[in-house]
């Protein structure tokens, strides 16, 4: 059952990049299009993963910390992974993009991070496991100055922290 | 008759006075026309000049300190120095008194004549000002100090010089702390940097093991505040620089941020960070008292008092959105004071209390600015692709900051320099640094 889900998993993956890779001969913004929905990142381009199948992280839009259905789904995957890990915590790191002033992005990083926490937590994850820390603008994962580079920089990730 | 011989007295009081009042500089619109001023090389005779090469490797310290004095008056942008090679009179000469029809060949308005000499491992400096149009000496001073401290006797005259022609406070013997930036923008190196507000003497506070942020001068002492990750515990972080002794403000479970000094030195007011929200506290220095200032569950930032300490402005976004407010420095009476449209943060009041500096995002575009502490007279005075973080020069005519260029796809052509720009909106210049730089600070006058 599981390994035909990730079987599933992986030939989907492997399906939507054949198409996101197609649209990149195509058109560069068919490409942008593809992997932002709204100005949200959905791509898997700078995406680490904890575990097979738990991604590390996850993208935010412009200015917000509200946690996507997409992002809801990743967080879930991680709060399991962590329950059958229990030896294991994690820091959050916020992050956000470029275009803003240094310190409110310090905040904003913050509130993203918790925003990931609280969702943990809610998923039963104690909170003593799980610590937070904001790097603003910091520390981007993608240098282009452009609005998919600065979409893969709004993120919130879950770090093994031993 | 009576008649004609008040209209030639009128004439003639109108011409004195004009000649009188020839050399002043109003600083409070943008100057087009700077003054043109001859900086006489301060003369140095030949003993001096050997003591100086044994004290402090330089022959010629008189030329040296002319050529400081020449670059800040340029840079401020208020001033003309001429071409030295114009110079029709000796140095030593000119000091003593100047023909000042030499001068006002070469169109000089105002001179400044000096002379200096090293003896006893004391550098001795005089200087005088002088009114070629009217003919006559503005200012005449002299004042000793350690030869190493010769660029910043160049500062002190460019000082008084500044004060005399201007009516106001110069800016010339300050520094500027910031952070100094190295390496790819995906794991950018950052140190503390101070450096004489002319670009000169930088030295590193911090060898950059851990990232640094938003370096502050304390305005009445050589301590400055900062945001250190050290340990990984991002936490507000009091630095002497003279000593070199740093501890962490306060005892906060979580991060703090946003530091800035009260403008009586005495306490700092900054953000702290728990479970998604910030809000703004104060630490008292002396008894270290931590006093909760807003409890929103909103972003409260950027906080910064004004100069009288009795309010205090901030960056918050309980409106949704980023905008700036003013409330009493205790905490009441929370006024939003932006409304123009589009993003605001980093208000910075000004040390002459009438204006708020500031940070705008309009649609893609970067602007620093200033309203009145009410929000009314908003005024753009620099629209770029990402400048932010505005600091006052201490006399309040001179905001710098800094300013990023965008990076191509593959993250090539970043860049972060330090600019300033004079209130007036004119005079936007590159503040030379030996690295790229962020987050300026601007201390007070270092004398006086």
């Amino acid at each position: 059952m599981n390994f035909s889900k990730s079987f599933r998993n992986t030939f989907l993956v492997i399906l939507l990049s054949l198409i996101v890779s197609a649209c990149a001969t195509k058109k560069t913004t068919t490409t942008v299009e593809g992997q932002m929905q709204g100005d949200v990142y959905t791509g898997t381009d700078t995406v680490k993963y904890l575990a097979d199948g738990v991604p590390d992280r996850v993208f935010f839009a412009t200015n917000e910390s509200i946690l996507t259905t997409k992002s809801r789904d990743t967080l879930r995957k991680q709060a399991n992974w962590l329950r059958e890990n229990s030896s294991i915590n994690v820091v959050v790191e916020g992050h956000a993009d470029e275009r803003g002033t240094r310190e409110y992005n310090l905040a904003l990083g913050e509130r993203r991070a918790n925003a990931a926490k609280d969702y943990l937590i809610t998923y039963g994850i104690s909170a003593d496991r799980i610590s937070v820390i904001s790097y603003g603008k910091e520390r981007p994962v993608d240098s282009g100055s452009n609005p998919l580079s600065w979409s893969k920089n709004r993120r919130s990730v879950t770090v093994k922290a031993n | 008759m009576i008649r004609i011989f008040n209209l030639f007295f009128i004439i003639f009081f109108l011409l004195s006075a004009k000649a009188y009042s020839l050399i002043e500089i109003d600083i409070t619109r943008g100057n087009l026309d700077p003054l043109p001023i001859a900086v006489s090389p301060l003369f140095q005779d030949d003993s001096s000049k050997r003591n100086s090469i044994n004290e402090i490797k330089i022959e010629n310290v008189g030329s040296e300190i002319s050529l400081v004095v020449e670059n800040n008056l340029k840079i401020s942008g208020l001033f003309n120095p001429l071409n030295k090679e114009a110079f029709l009179q000796k140095p030593d000469i000119a000091h003593l008194k100047p023909r000042f029809e030499d001068w006002a060949l070469i169109k000089a308005q105002a001179l400044i004549t000096g002379k200096v000499t090293i003896e006893d491992k004391k550098l001795k400096v005089e200087f005088r000002l002088w009114d070629i149009l009217a003919g006559r000496e503005m200012m005449a001073l002299a004042f000793t100090t350690v030869p190493s401290n010769w660029r910043r006797v160049g500062h002190i005259i460019s000082d008084k010089v500044y004060e005399r022609l201007t009516g106001e406070k110069g800016y010339f013997d300050t520094r500027i702390i910031y952070v100094s930036e190295e390496g790819p923008k995906t794991a950018r190196v950052k140190k503390l940097a101070i450096m004489d507000q002319d670009g000169f003497n930088t030295k590193y506070l911090t060898l950059g093991n851990e990232l640094v942020l938003t370096p502050r001068f304390n305005p009445t002492s050589q301590m400055v505040t900062y945001l250190s990750y050290f340990k990984n515990l991002p936490r507000v972080y009091l630095l002497d620089i003279e000593t070199g002794t740093q501890e962490v403000v306060g005892d906060f479970p979580g991060m703090t941020f946003a530091p800035r000094f009260s403008p009586d030195g005495k306490k700092i007011i900054m953000s702290f960070a728990k479970d998604g929200n910030s809000d703004i506290y104060t630490m008292d220095l002396e008894n270290r008292i931590v006093e909760r200032i807003t409890n929103h569950p909103s972003i409260d930032t950027s906080p910064s008092y004004s100069p009288d300490n009795r309010f205090i402005t901030f960056n918050s976004d309980r409106s949704g959105f980023q905008q700036i407010y003013v409330m009493k420095s205790d905490g009441s009476n929370v006024k939003r004071i932006s409304f123009g449209k589009g993003l605001y943060g980093t208000p910075v009041w000004s040390p002459r209390g009438d204006l708020i500096a500031f940070t705008k995002l309009h649609k893609g575009k970067f602007y620093i600015g200033v309203m009145r502490t009410d929000g009314s007279g908003e005024r753009l005075l620099t629209e770029n692709y990402y400048q932010e973080a505005p600091s006052w020069s201490p006399n309040g005519r001179v905001l710098i900051f800094y300013r990023e260029t965008k990076s191509n796809d593959k993250g090539e052509g970043f860049s972060a320099k330090l600019w300033s720009i004079d209130l007036t909106g004119y005079n936007e210049r590159q503040v030379q640094t030996e690295t790229d730089a962020s987050d300026p600070s601007w201390s007070s006058l270092l004398s006086n």
